[in-house]
């Protein structure tokens, strides 16, 4: 399998303080499930933010879909973009806009006509058990419904990366059970899932999953599936 | 696509976007069109003065001798009838002379045996402005009592007058113009600091910087349209009241300055080119906001 994601000696730095993640180098494969686990503070979010084309990083190489992304031009990056869904932590749903309308949003950046996006939106809203929830907007709903519909609106476009920063933090365990599923289900649809936990438990829940850990900025490799081709179990940087 | 349907509309909040934007382009539409319209009618009046009255001259005959002075005047006319670049002359008669001296001697003033010149009412053609010497040269050598009056030697200082005064409104309006475009490009950053989030969800979603822009540029040239409404109507009822008043004044200068269709018709349009400056300096602002942006 081909490398989706490639990074080599990647650091980041904000401002002119100690880096926040320093000589990351790792390859994900395409179509694989990587749980990043790590401690509050580890740098996950920096890390996912960088892999979603939201951060720059300070030195190094980042590649996707086989392109060198650290130097690509601003008017390229949107066509990037469209091709990794992310579910934020903070969710960053539209609070004036509709469940259905805040999981429409990326079909419709898109282009995608909206006669065709009712039934996509309906039976998203219907996976993630809000159909009768359609027309509420993010203030009326709980916490873990709107980590729902985050969720939905990260996957209603067929991404063919998907990164998802602690997706089950406020749901019950029941519905993370079915969430992970969901991930699960659209891994063996070819797409590549990136979920950053620090619920030790989870990572149980998906069989095929590798794990990365970030400690103090530092990237490690338990299952060595960093490596591409994937090797074996011990400490890759 | 972003920018044209019911649902890309709503992705920011309904209600106007810019804040008081629309009331302080409604203030400087209110004095953008009362200059502009000064300036309109300044220089209509100043090219009818120094078009039409520019080319008027008054010949005046000032033989204390009757009989010597009607001589003259018959001379005088028979050089105008013949000279190339005389559109016209009139020789005014004993009523209109009492009517001119009326104002400042009254009717007891008007003796009939007080020595008056003879007055001809000349106009000329654009080409007989050019040539006037010329035509004052044969008046005074048929008639050496004859002294020519140029209503454009008296006019060019009122004329440059008015023509410093429609230049100064003009420079309002391009200030005008400029302040405007400055409260477009502070209602548009307002509006992009208070939908940061919004923003930054839509780019990570593969939003391109004009899909956003088209979103504000919309908005802020409809609020931008609604408050030059609003002022160009409050500007439109100042103007037909000075309108009313200058005609009530009833002079001649003063009447000149009026305003032609074709400067209501550019009053009118003022609305839909302020909508216009600021959709392109809305667009302009949100790209380059976003183009600071990752």
């Amino acid at each position: 399998m081909a490398g989706i994601v490639q990074f080599e000696n990647v650091g980041l730095r904000y401002g002119t303080g100690a880096e926040t993640l320093s000589d990351l180098s790792f390859s994900l494969a395409q179509g694989s499930f990587y749980f990043l686990t790590g401690p509050s503070g580890a740098g996950k979010t920096s890390l996912l933010k960088m892999l979603y084309l939201s951060q720059r990083p300070s030195r190094g190489s980042i590649r996707l879909f086989g392109e060198d992304v650290v130097q690509l031009r601003r008017a390229r990056l949107p066509g990037f973009r469209r091709r990794i869904g992310v579910v934020f932590q903070d969710f960053r749903l539209i609070p004036h806009l509709s469940a259905f309308d805040n999981i429409a949003l990326p079909l419709r950046i898109a282009g995608v006509d909206e006669r065709d996006l009712v039934t996509p939106v309906r039976e998203m809203l219907a996976w993630v058990g809000l159909a009768d929830r359609a027309s509420a907007r993010p203030p009326t709903l709980s916490g873990g419904e709107q980590q729902r519909v985050a969720i939905a609106r990260a996957v209603i476009g067929r991404p063919e990366i998907l990164v998802a920063d602690e997706p089950t933090g406020n749901v019950d365990p029941e519905m993370a059970a079915r969430l992970l599923h969901l991930f699960d289900a659209l891994n063996t649809l070819g797409t590549t899932i990136v979920v950053a936990t620090h619920d030790i438990h989870l990572l149980s829940r998906v069989a095929s999953a590798n794990v990365m850990r970030l400690d103090r900025g530092q990237l490690h490799d338990p299952t060595g599936a960093l490596r591409h081709p994937p090797g074996g179990g011990e400490a890759y940087a | 696509m972003l920018g044209a349907s019911q649902a890309d509309r709503r992705l920011l909040p309904e209600g106007r976007l810019a804040g008081p934007m629309p009331w302080v382009i409604a203030i400087m539409m209110f004095l953008t069109a009362l200059a502009a319209a000064a300036g309109l009618a300044m220089g209509d009046a100043a090219h009818r003065l120094g078009g039409d009255l520019g080319r008027q001259v008054t010949v005046q005959i000032v033989a204390g001798d009757p009989a010597l002075r009607d001589h003259e005047t018959d001379a005088v006319q028979r050089v105008l009838g013949r000279e190339e670049g005389v559109a016209g002359f009139h020789k005014l008669g004993g009523d209109e002379m009492q009517a001119l001296l009326r104002p400042w001697l009254g009717d007891a003033g008007l003796d009939r045996d007080l020595p008056l010149p003879a007055m001809i009412d000349v106009d000329l053609t654009a080409a007989g402005r050019a040539r006037l010497d010329r035509i004052a040269g044969a008046l005074t050598a048929a008639a050496p009592h004859a002294r020519i009056d140029d209503h454009a030697a008296w006019l060019a200082p009122l004329v440059g007058l008015i023509r410093s005064l429609g230049l100064l409104a003009g420079g309002i309006v391009t200030l005008m113009v400029g302040a405007t475009a400055a409260a477009v490009v502070l209602a548009a950053r307002s509006a992009l600091n208070t939908h940061r989030q919004t923003i930054d969800v839509m780019h990570m979603m593969g939003s391109t910087d004009v899909q956003v822009a088209r979103l504000f540029q919309r908005r802020l040239a409809l609020d931008a349209l609604f408050g030059a409404i609003v002022g160009l109507i409050g500007a439109i009822i100042v103007i037909l009241g000075i309108g009313r008043r200058l005609g009530e004044i009833g002079s001649g200068l003063v009447g000149s300055i009026a305003l032609p269709w074709t400067a209501w018709v550019a009053l009118l349009a003022l609305p839909l080119l302020a909508g216009l400056l600021a959709l392109a300096v809305a667009r302009l602002t949100v790209q380059r906001a976003l183009a600071r942006t990752l």
